[in-house]
This record gives structure tokens, sequence and C-alpha cells, in this order.
């Protein structure tokens, strides 16, 4: 038994090794992989043309193509342009600047193009190959790198005034934020001080009020959640892993079916040693789910009455779910 | 002497009542059930790993493989929770087209549950008749889809093709037909005193219990909670109709039975409403981006599957790709409570509560 | 037929004797390969199905083939299995299965054996087949089976209890256990002069208790699909489960002869003035209503639960067969005596 353990280990490591050299889709850095995040701006399956040289060999196709990256160059650059200058955080974001400048990078002949349009209007004659469409394809292009130029500047005329109000105007007030201020100021009162790390309104998730809660007090904080009147969280409904790289996140969707009111209780975890006091004892609902997460991210759950892996085999090495996961089959 | 022992005995993963690939790990004492473990994860295939993967239009094919008997249900979770996120106008055609599939997902879905629970219960004819009826919706999808079962039908934004002539009258046929044929359901199979015997009090828990242990659909409203999630938390458009949520008291099996034939009724009562609303023409595909990429969030959807609260929870970075997508899967979570409600019954009443419970094994592994 | 046994045993006789019950025997399998195919045809159509007819004009032959399969498939017995158990387990099944068939008349004529206990004796012998259920299922080394072949031996013990007392009544009413002395006790002309009116609440229970012995829906609890895979056949394959499944058909068999026997009448047409069909017509239609009426039960009717079972047959049988021998007995000393 431990033998086949061995065994499947030394495979793993294997192929960690030759795995590490195809680079994954998610690789944030590297200038080599201009094609795929290339690639990865066409979402839609039936619009994937990609517009890498070797696709074009029919020459109308070509020009196409070309007309369309121009002016999808012409877009990103707007935007980068945009993002560095009015919106720090994204650009803070390397990931996200590091794609961006691929894109830009991966068309740099285009990009000069548009410069040139940008500049005076002059024809990008070198950017056209093929000479039978080459009139047709210009004006169009033209046309294109024009509207482009006009989005930049319009968004270099409004980046200014922007950065000068530094944060926008702040948006009004959720009408959710005196339920979540009154359920924080219960929380706080009853179990902790400190036991609220963040409690603030996800906007986009219908202004969902949501507690960021001190690993330390979760517990305590559970059995108030749904055994306090005013609370009365008594139905959870979700149970969640996050894997965020730093650190990981269990996050619990709560509601109370009477008021109809919701909540969603995050508890982060450190990544090497993760661990979250079970909800199971409180909510009976937690159990396969937390469960689950035990088996998928590796976060133990102390109270928990029956920890054991519950999708994947008893024998599995790792958590699958974890970002750093080596798949023992990387082709699958 | 005499001499007894407790008998240890795998129900499954190949057995003809786990409705799939799924184990109960049960201990005898003669055909008392002393103890039960469930056992899953034969079918998991990693769906939301493979979704980190996966630009958001190509999950949808995945979701219809998670809950294969309601496909559709599954695809709207997910185009829902895109479309919160991004904050995305749906066309309102688009809208019916999704909501009158629903409902007619829900139809086969019940259809489908209500004849294999009489096959687990011995009784073989009601399985062919209910199969029988929903072939017709099945077929109502594959003209509209191309596809039996996996549609992949909705899309963020809209939903991929727009009825084709004559498709909504076939709809509109189905509703009066449907309703016959319930008449005949119940006069062949409610009243039959031996069926009645068989699940009445059977698999019985309190609302209490119910909300502990997160039960949702008609397992929740069996004990009288009063929780569908498109009356308590409307999506779609379903605060335009209306439509009774039935519910019972005792939560046995038999109110469980009673609950979904009669949300077939409801349902057919939607449709007729939906069919007059709807508007005669329009876009089915509101204004999408080109590239599908929420901005950096999180949201947690949920709808009313016809198994009850299926939840997409998704974490964007602002990429084409989820960073996590979670899905709250009913089943699964409906599930938990069958080892409780199986100690001290017998192996028949084990088939009984396992389906009264009504679960997918696909969306039970995920 | 009844000249011979009567005789002493000569060697022709034997062979006489033999070679009757070997035509009767491909009389019972040809019954049985059409009763296989008349069932799945019925059901087939009442759950709205074509049922076989592929092999052979109209799917005839389907039985013949499926039989044909299970005669050249590999023949399966599981490492623990207990051999010799498992192997007597199906022999055992059917001999008492094909042995009861002597006692039954067909007319005043055809008939086998003329036993003045006929009707004990089908009881008697009936109960040897479950025992061999019991056998397999425990030989088989499954759980399942195990199971299946515990269930069998319960609803045996529940069920012939009331189905005997059940045909008390008819045996009070004809003073004899002879089944022809029975059939003829039946004569009178006209439809209401069979049993089956005077003794309603006998010819249900007996009917009730008779689709239990049989192991068929809803009372098909020691093969119970749903809850125990096969029950207790589960490890058999080939010809071995062939003879079970052959069993439960001359038990089909069996008791739609016996029924048209005890409470149908038996060969006597339902009224004088229709004398002139031969009586073996009469028994074969009553006989193949009988078959029908257990296949319509099969499509129609959930299975009932073990517990439930036994209820039934100790509760509400048992006391409703012996009311019922009390009302006879009292209508006889009271009104005929």
């Amino acid at each position: 038994m431990s033998e086949e353990k061995d065994e499947e280990k030394q495979g793993e490591e294997a192929k960690e090794a030759s795995s590490s050299k195809e680079t994954p889709v998610e690789s944030p850095t590297s200038e080599g992989d201009t094609v795929v995040s290339a690639g990865s701006t066409t979402l839609d399956s039936e619009r994937s043309i990609v517009s890498t040289p070797e696709a074009a060999a029919d020459p109308e196709r070509e020009a196409k193509l070309k007309a369309a990256a121009e002016a999808r160059a012409a877009r990103a650059a707007a935007k980068e342009a945009a993002n560095v200058e009015g919106a720090p955080e994204a650009a803070a974001d390397p990931e996200r600047e590091a794609k961006l400048k691929a894109a830009a990078e991966a068309r740099a002949a285009r990009a000069a193009a548009k410069e040139a349009a940008n500049a005076g209007g002059a024809a990008a004659g070198d950017a056209a190959v093929d000479p039978e469409k080459e009139a047709k394809l210009k004006a169009a292009a033209e046309a294109r790198a024009a509207r482009a130029a006009a989005k930049e500047a319009a968004n270099a005329g409004g980046a200014p005034a922007g950065e000068a109000a530094e944060p926008p105007p702040p948006p009004p007030p959720s009408p959710k934020q005196p339920q979540l201020d009154a359920a924080a100021q219960l929380i706080r009162s009853l179990v902790h001080e400190e036991a609220l790390e963040d409690a603030y309104i996800n906007e986009m998730n219908g202004h969902m009020p949501t507690f960021i809660v001190k690993n330390e007090h979760w517990y305590a904080t559970a059995v108030q959640l749904k055994q306090h009147e005013e609370l009365h969280f008594s139905y959870l409904r979700n149970v969640s892993g996050v894997d965020y790289e730093t650190h990981l996140e269990v996050v619990y969707h709560l509601v109370d079916l009477e008021s109809r009111r919701e909540l969603a209780v995050k508890i982060k975890a450190d990544r090497s040693t993760p661990v979250v006091a079970s909800a199971t004892p409180v909510w009976a609902t937690a159990n396969w789910n937390e469960r689950e997460i035990y088996d998928l991210l590796g976060v133990t759950f102390p109270g928990h009455p029956d920890l054991r892996r519950i999708m994947m085999s008893d024998d599995w090495v790792g958590h699958p779910l974890r970002k750093d996961y080596e798949p023992l089959d990387s082709e699958v | 002497m005499i001499r007894t022992e407790e008998l240890l005995l795998n129900v499954g993963p190949q057995h003809p009542s786990t409705h799939g690939v799924f184990r109960i790990v049960v201990k005898l004492d003669g055909e008392v059930i002393t103890e039960a473990t469930p056992v899953m994860g034969y079918l998991h295939r990693g769906t939301e790993k493979l979704a980190e993967q996966l630009n958001y239009t190509q999950i949808i094919p995945y979701t219809d493989r998670m809950d294969y008997v309601s496909a559709m249900t599954n695809n709207y979770v997910l185009v829902h929770a895109v479309e919160t996120m991004m904050n995305l106008e749906i066309p309102e055609r688009a809208e019916f087209m999704r909501l009158i599939v629903m409902e007619l997902q829900r139809i086969a879905s019940h259809l489908v549950w209500w004849g294999t629970y009489l096959l687990d219960i011995g009784a073989m004819s009601p399985f062919l008749y209910a199969f029988r009826d929903r072939e017709i919706i099945i077929n109502l999808f594959n003209e509209l889809s191309g596809a039996r079962l996996t549609y992949n039908y909705m899309r963020v934004g809209g939903v991929k093709w727009d009825a084709p002539p004559g498709w909504l009258d076939k709809v509109r046929d189905f509703i009066p037909y449907m309703k016959g044929k319930l008449r005949e359901y119940d006069k062949l199979v409610s009243g039959n005193e031996i069926f009645l015997a068989r699940i009445k009090g059977i698999g019985r828990y309190d609302a209490a219990t119910a909300i502990n242990y997160g039960l949702s659909g008609a397992n929740l409203r069996c004990t009288g909670v009063d929780w569908d999630l498109r009356k308590a938390e409307p999506y779609s458009l379903y605060n335009r109709f209306e439509f009774d949520v039935p519910l019972g008291k005792n939560g046995d099996c038999y109110d469980r039975y009673v609950i979904r034939l009669e949300e077939i009724r409801q349902s057919l009562r939607i449709l007729e409403q939906a069919l007059e609303q709807m508007p005669s023409g329009g876009e089915t595909m509101g204004k999408v981006p080109r590239a599908i990429r929420p901005p950096a969030g999180e949201v947690y959807v949920r709808i009313e599957s016809p198994r009850g609260e299926i939840g997409c929870h998704i974490v964007s970075k602002g990429k084409a790709e989820p960073y996590r997508l979670k899905f709250r899967r009913p089943s699964f979570v409906n599930l938990q409570i069958l080892p409780k409600l199986l100690v001290g019954e017998t192996m028949t009443n084990l088939i009984t509560i396992l389906g009264g419970v009504d679960i997918v094994v696909g969306e039970v592994d995920c | 037929m009844g000249a011979w046994l009567h005789d002493s045993l000569t060697w022709s006789d034997a062979i006489i004797i033999f070679l009757w019950a070997v035509v009767f025997l491909f009389v019972v399998l040809g019954f049985v390969t059409y009763a296989i195919y008349f069932e799945r045809k019925v059901i087939g159509w009442m759950q709205l199905r074509i049922g076989p007819n592929r092999v052979g004009p109209l799917g005839m032959l389907q039985t013949v083939a499926d039989i044909f399969k299970l005669l050249i498939k590999e023949d399966t017995i599981p490492r623990k299995a207990d051999r010799l158990l498992f192997v007597l387990a199906p022999i055992l099944c059917y001999v008492p299965a094909f042995t009861v068939l002597a006692v039954i008349p067909y007319t005043e004529k055809l008939y086998f054996a003329d036993l003045n206990v006929g009707l004990l004796y089908y009881a008697a012998l009936s109960g040897i087949s479950t025992l061999a259920i019991v056998l397999g299922g425990w030989a088989s080394n499954n759980k399942y089976a195990l199971l299946g072949g515990m269930r069998s031996a319960a609803q045996m013990i529940s069920y012939e209890v009331p189905l005997v007392i059940s045909v008390v009544g008819v045996i009070l009413l004809s003073g004899s256990l002879n089944l022809r002395d029975i059939v003829d006790a039946q004569a009178g002309g006209w439809f209401w002069d069979w049993n089956f009116l005077p003794q309603i609440i006998g010819f249900v229970v007996f009917l009730i208790a008779a689709v239990s012995e049989l192991n068929r829906t809803p009372f098909d609890l020691p093969e119970a699909e749903s809850e125990l895979v096969a029950g207790y056949h589960v490890e058999y394959s080939g010809f071995r489960f062939a003879f079970f499944m052959l069993s439960e058909y001359v038990y089909v068999y069996a008791i739609a002869a016996l029924t048209t026997v005890l409470f149908l009448g038996g060969w006597h047409a339902p009224a004088p003035f229709l004398d002139f069909v031969p009586g073996i017509i009469w028994f074969l239609l009553k006989f193949a209503f009988i078959v029908f009426f257990l296949f319509w039960i099969r499509a129609t009717f959930p299975r009932i639960r073990v517990d439930q079972l036994m209820g039934l047959g100790w509760k509400v049988l048992l006391p409703v067969s012996l009311l019922n021998v009390f009302l006879t007995a009292g209508y006889l000393e009271l009104f005929v005596k």
C-alpha cells in the first residue's frame, strides 16, 4: 500500500516537473505567452478568431483580421492608458497589467500604425500587405483608429478630473446599511469588540451584508447569529471555500426564512495550516459542506463530528481546489 | 444457542434504487437499520475545478451535466450569476423563453421523480406513463436546442435560440394534455391503499429539523415552511405570475409526493400565464460585451430548481474565467438528513425515504 | 390414467406413466413459454409498449430464444457459496412445483392422480419450494440473497395458514378433499352454483394468499428489485436461474388451475344451455382468466412492505378466513343438515 503511494507521489513529482514547462494559462508575468493572453481576450467560442499571423492564409481574411486586431489594440492601449492614469488599483494588479502589455506588444506593428493614425491620420501603409483590398480596409482601419483615438482623448481628458477628485463621489448609502450596522453592533457587543474584521455591503450581490469575522471569534459569532432573537439566521444556505493564494477563506451564506434577511460571513484562514471552527453544531447543513471544503481545499474544522474526505477517495493526496494543486495527470 | 449479529450491507454503488452511483453502508439488525452512512463521490468530476480554466460561456455545458434531470435551471443559475455581476439587462423575450423552459423542465423533472419513485416502491407501469409525458417535453427541448438532456440553451445575456415557428403553440397544447394526465395519475396511484400505506408517515421530520439541515424544495415545504424562492426571493419574471406554493403538514414522504404533483399543476399555471404575456417578438440576446469579464467581486445567487435551492457562488477577479465557482447543489444538501432519517427504519423504507428526497447523483457529486 | 395407477406396477405400466409425465412436462413447458410471452405482451400493452415482436412471427419465439440463451450461458457459482445447497436449491424448487400438478383434474375424464387428499397434497408439497428459496438465498453467501430468502420464509409461514384455512369452507361444502369431488359438488348448471359466490370471503382470502404464495406483485418481497436487487436468486445465472423462473411460472399454472377447480366450477359451463361446449374449453377459459388476472395485478400495484405483509397475513387474512370457516359451518349446521 505505502509503496503504491510512494510511486504515485513520484509520478506526481515527475509530472509536476514536466507540467511546469507547459505554462498554465493563468501564468501571470511571462511575456512568452502573448498568444495565450491575446487569445483569451476573444471569449465566445463562435467568435474566437485569434489574430495570430499563422491563422491568416487567405489574404482577404488576413486583412480583415488585421484591421480587427488594430482596432482591438487601439482599444487595449486606450484602456491601458486609462488604467494607468485613472485607476491606480487596477494598475497595481500585476497580472492584468502584464496581460495588457503583452497584448500591446503582440501587435507592436499595428500599434505603430495606430499611432501614425492618431498623429495626423496618415495612411497606415506598412500595415497593409495585401494590395487587393488595401484601400477599402485602410479606410475602415482609419475610421476605427480615429474612433479609438477619440475615445482615448476622452479618457485622457476625463482622467485628470477623476484624479483630482481622487475617489469618485460616494454612492448613495445602501438600503441595507442600517441592517448591517445593527447586526455588526450586536455582534461586537455580544461576542467581542474585535470579533469583526470588517463589515461591508456587497453591492454587486443585491446589497448583501457581509461580515469578515476573525477566525478565533467565529464559533461564538455563529452561535449568536443563529440564536440571538434579533439576528436569528436560522438557515444556512451555502458554505464555500475559496483559495485566495495569500490565504484561504470560508464563506457562509445565511438567511432568516421569516424576515428574509441575508448575510454572508467570511472567515479567513492561514494557508499553511488552515483552521476554521466548525459550524456543524450550530447548523447541521454545514456538515457535508465543511467536509467538502476539507476535502477539496484542506481546511480543517475542529468541532466537526465526522471530518473525512467526501468527494475524493480516502487515500487521495492533496486538495484539488487549491490553486497550486498539481493534477495527477495534467493532460486531463 | 441462537446467536444474532449485525449485518453490514452495502447498498450501492451499483443498486437499482440509488438513482446512480451512490452508496449507503447500512448496519442491519434483521431488517432494521441501526446505522447508515452515505458514501458519495463516485460521480465527482471536479466541475468547480474545471470551471476555473474555462470562460463563462464554456462553463454552461458543464452545468447541464450536474443535475442532468433539470439542466435548464442549472444553466439559468450560472448565467444569472454572471448577469448579476455584470448588471446586464436581459431582453424580455429572452427572459420569457428562459422562464418557459425552466417551468417545462420542472414538470419534466418531477415526472422523472414520480415515475422512478413508484418504481422504487414496486409499481412498474407509472414509470412508463411518466416517461411518455416527459418525452413530449424532451422533444420540445430537442426542437429548441438540438439536445434531449444537455441543452446548453442559455447564454449570458439571453438565450441561444428563439423559439422555432409553432413551438410555443406546442407548449400551449401540452398544458391541457398534461392536466388531463395528472388526473389520470391521481386515479391510478394517489389513492392506492398499498401506496399510501407505504409512504404515509414514513421519513418524518419537523420544520425545525428541516431548517437546521438546510433542506430546500419539497423537502422543506413538506413541513409547512413557506419557502419557495420563486416567491420568497423572486428572480426572473416570477413576480408577474399568480401561482401557489403547495405546503405540507406532516413532513413525511406522502406530503412530499403530494407537493411535487401539485407543483406540476402550478408550473402549468405559470406556463399558461407566461404564454399569454409573452411578447410576440424581440431580441433573444441582450447587449453583452464581446468579452464576458465580470468585474472583480463576488456574488451568490440562488434559484428554485425542482430539487430545491440551487445556488452559484462566483468569485471574480475581473477575468474571463471565474476565480472560484461554487455550486450549492440542493441534492447534496438535502441528502444530509438521510442518516438521521434511516435509523430504526427497515430496508424497504430506506428506498422509500431515499427516493422521497429526490436526488440526482450528478448533482450530489458535481 | 387412473386405471394404471391402481394396477400393480409392471415395467410396461411404469414406462407408460413415465411417458405421460414427459408429455405433460412438455405441455407445462409450453405453457410457461407462452405464459411468459403473454405476460410480456399484456404488461407491455398496459404500459404503452409493444412487448416482444422481433423473434419469430409476432415475437412468438422470444421466450424460446430467452430460454436458449439461459441454457448456453456460463454457469457461475460464487466461490464462497455452499456448492451443494446452491446446486440443490433450484432442483428442490422445481420438483414440488411440477409434482403438485399431478392432482389437478381438467375434465371429468382428463386427470392424472385421483387422490382423495388432493388438496392437502397440494398445500403440503408447495411449501417445499419455499424451503428451496431459503436454501438458495443462504447458499449464495450474498446478503441480498439472504434477506430475500428470509423474507420468503416469513412470507410462506404467514400465508400458507390463511391459504389453507380459506379453502376449509370449500371442503365443508363439498365434504371432500378430493379435487374431482369438489368440482362435482359445484355442478348445478349455473355459475352461481360455483363456490366463488357462496364462498366469496374464502375466495378473496384465497386469491390474496395465493398471489403471496406465488411471490408475485404486490407480494414479490423475496425478489424485490428496488430493495434487494434480485433477492434470493441474485447470484444465480444460466439454467439454475431458469429453474427458479420456471418454478415460478409452473406455480402460476398450478394456482390458476387450483382456483378454477376450487372456486370457478372446474370444467362446468356457466349456464345449462352452454353445455354443448366441451368442458376442457371452459376450464381453459377460466384458467386463462386467472392467469391474466395475475399479470394484470402485476402491472397495477406497487409492492407492499414486509411488516405490512405480516400484519395483513396474521391480523386480517387469518381472522377473516377463520370467520369464513365458522360462517360456513354454521350455515351447514343450521340450514342444510
